[in-house]
């Protein structure tokens, strides 16, 4: 579940401010965030995740007041709490696909590398259709499978929470259709929440929830 | 600690032409003036061993420099020689064993060593096969020089002519090998040693030819009298000496005015040292008389100085090569900014980021100086068998 109230957020002197006066996604809900481009999506998606830190109002996800949080601690309960999926997929090109889908395990010691999540990892990949191609690096993986090995990364650890910039913006409307599902499902089958930033209205009718960021209070 | 050497690991070897770079460069900063040093130091023992077990020299009045190259290492050019008398004059004065050294000829490019018994005791140079010198004509090789050769006891070896346009000079000498020395470690191993007789014959000094006085010998006489015999060019000259015609061998002159190039003067004591070095410094001196330790360590002290500033170079270039390496590391994390970031947002610690960074950089340097050290092991092994046969080639 995610709690957002009385946010306000300004990146330095500069004249962008997001005003969030109230927000609320309950647990398990998939829900949508549109807006126009510049608008302070990915900036909304940073803040919840703690990546941010707003100047006023909190942010609680899955109980925990994120914005109470140390920087070290904001980092660990997000490994542990929120899987992230990036619209450039964000994967390290020297590393193979199982060690993208592992990384998170290998940057944080909040999370344990063990034999049950390296078989979890092959598990994932397999069900993601990319299971052939665990040994491979991301430069020889198509727009979809990359996307799909970027899901895996973030679905590993069993997030509750799990947030999306942007997920289908660079793949063509196969691969866009069948990305969304598997995250769709993921967050179906393990009652996570989903927070999704997308442009695309198609997708809309997938989500219980749409929020649309001009109903806040945004100056550009 | 485990995962974060793993994800460095996985950089370095996915970036393995960047690495290996970095890791040359490392290497030969660390290694350039460590290696070179103990280079230095091997060879100065060496050049410095061989010239505190010689005493004293004595040769023709020049460069000392050039003596010694040329008695202690067979090398350099040969000095000027000086009379036998020399030799006899220390022997006679009873303040040191003196042994004769004719250092001038050479046979395929191994220096012939004219010398006596002595120098073999004096040097502790043991026989390994055959046996030591007995006659004229005869042989005995150092192991290197067996080696390369591929020549051993009951084989020949003929001298070299100093110039195949000199028609009138050295005329090659077919020499018997008796013996092969041990492996010593030192000059003695390239060179080839015969009595400093024979080293005379090789010059032209004594000869041996078919006896005219003999009937069969008829075709060699020009004009005959009752008290001289002429030979004409028809007179067989031998280039070997053999059981059969070692009779006919003889020299012509004084032996006392014969050359030699130095002679080794080991006095039994340190008294007998400063009288023997005294006789040598009047003005009209026709010898000197130099401590061989002396002269080297003039010249290690010159070599020490090329040394420093050799050294001094590969620190400033060191420098500039770890200024470098420093640069490529910072734009390498400029360009991995992005990366970096991605590490961060999905939750990697700080701690455990930055360690992945430096565990690159560490296990770049660690690797690199682990190769130098190696290196530099390996020089202290080999390097002073490395620089002689760099040297001989």
């Amino acid at each position: 579940m995610i709690e957002v109230s009385g946010l306000e957020f300004r990146y330095g002197e500069g004249e962008f401010r997001l005003h969030v006066p109230e927000l609320r996604v309950e647990r398990g809900v998939a829900a949508a965030c549109i807006g126009p481009s510049g608008s302070g999506k990915t900036t909304l998606l940073n803040l919840i995740a703690g990546i941010l830190m707003p100047q006023g109002g909190s942010v609680v996800t899955d109980k925990v007041e994120v914005t109470q949080l140390s920087d070290e601690d904001r980092r660990s309960f997000r490994i542990t709490h929120i899987g992230l999926v990036f619209q450039e997929f964000e994967l390290l090109e020297y590393l193979s696909v199982l060690d993208n889908i592992l990384l998170p395990y290998r940057i944080n010691p909040a999370l344990r590398l063990d034999a049950a999540v390296r078989e979890r990892a092959a598990s994932l990949a397999e069900q993601m259709g990319i299971g052939d191609k665990l040994g491979r690096h991301p430069r020889k993986l198509s727009q979809g499978e990359r996307q799909r090995v970027a899901v895996c990364r973030a679905v590993l650890p069993e997030p509750v929470l799990l947030l999306t910039d942007e997920p289908t913006g660079n793949l063509d409307p196969a691969n866009k259709g069948r990305v969304l599902d598997i995250i769709l499902d993921y967050a179906k089958d393990t009652g996570a929440t989903l927070l999704t930033v997308t442009h695309d209205h198609d997708l809309l009718r997938k989500f219980d929830q749409v929020i649309d960021i001009k109903d806040f209070g945004v100056i550009g | 600690m485990k995962q974060t050497l793993y994800l460095a690991w996985r950089y370095l070897a996915f970036h393995r032409v960047k690495t290996t770079i970095l890791i040359v460069a490392i290497t030969l900063i660390v290694y350039l003036p460590i290696g070179l040093r103990v280079l230095v130091d091997q060879s100065a023992a060496q050049l410095t061993a061989r010239a505190v077990a010689t005493p004293l020299l004595i040769g023709s009045k020049g460069s000392p420099l050039e003596l010694v190259l040329n008695t202690l290492y067979f090398q350099s050019d040969y000095p000027d020689p000086m009379r036998y008398a020399q030799v006899e004059r220390v022997t006679e004065s009873g303040l040191a064993l003196a042994v004769p050294m004719y250092v001038r000829f050479n046979a395929q490019g191994h220096p012939i060593v004219g010398t006596s018994y002595e120098y073999f005791e004096y040097r502790r140079l043991e026989i390994e096969s055959g046996r030591q010198l007995v006659t004229l004509g005869e042989c005995v090789l150092g192991s290197r020089v067996a080696e390369a050769m591929g020549v051993g006891p009951d084989e020949f070896v003929i001298s070299s002519p100093e110039s195949v346009f000199d028609l009138a000079g050295v005329y090659p000498l077919r020499m018997k090998v008796v013996g092969v020395l041990g492996y010593s470690d030192s000059a003695d191993d390239d060179a080839i040693f015969v009595d400093v007789k024979t080293a005379w014959i090789i010059e032209g000094l004594g000869h041996g030819h078919m006896d005219l006085t003999r009937p069969e010998a008829a075709a060699g006489v020009l004009t005959r009298d009752s008290t001289n015999v002429v030979g004409n060019p028809a007179v067989v000259q031998y280039n070997e000496i053999t059981p059969d015609n070692i009779d006919s061998f003889h020299f012509h002159g004084d032996l006392s005015e014969f050359p030699v190039t130095a002679v080794l003067a080991v006095p039994p004591d340190q008294r007998s040292s400063a009288i023997l070095q005294g006789r040598y410094q009047a003005a009209d001196e026709v010898a000197m008389i130099v401590r061989p330790v002396d002269v080297m360590d003039e010249l290690l002290d010159t070599i020490l100085t090329v040394q420093s500033f050799v050294t001094a170079g590969a620190i400033i270039v060191g420098l500039a090569t770890l200024a470098t390496a420093a640069l490529v590391f910072l734009l390498s994390l400029r360009l991995r900014r992005r990366e970096i970031e991605t590490m961060f947002k999905i939750g990697g610690s700080r701690l455990s980021v930055a360690s992945v960074m430096t565990s690159e950089i560490v296990a770049v340097l660690v690797v690199g100086v682990l190769l130098a050290g190696g290196l530099t092991f390996l020089t202290s092994q080999f390097g002073s068998a490395a620089i002689r046969a760099f040297i001989r080639m």
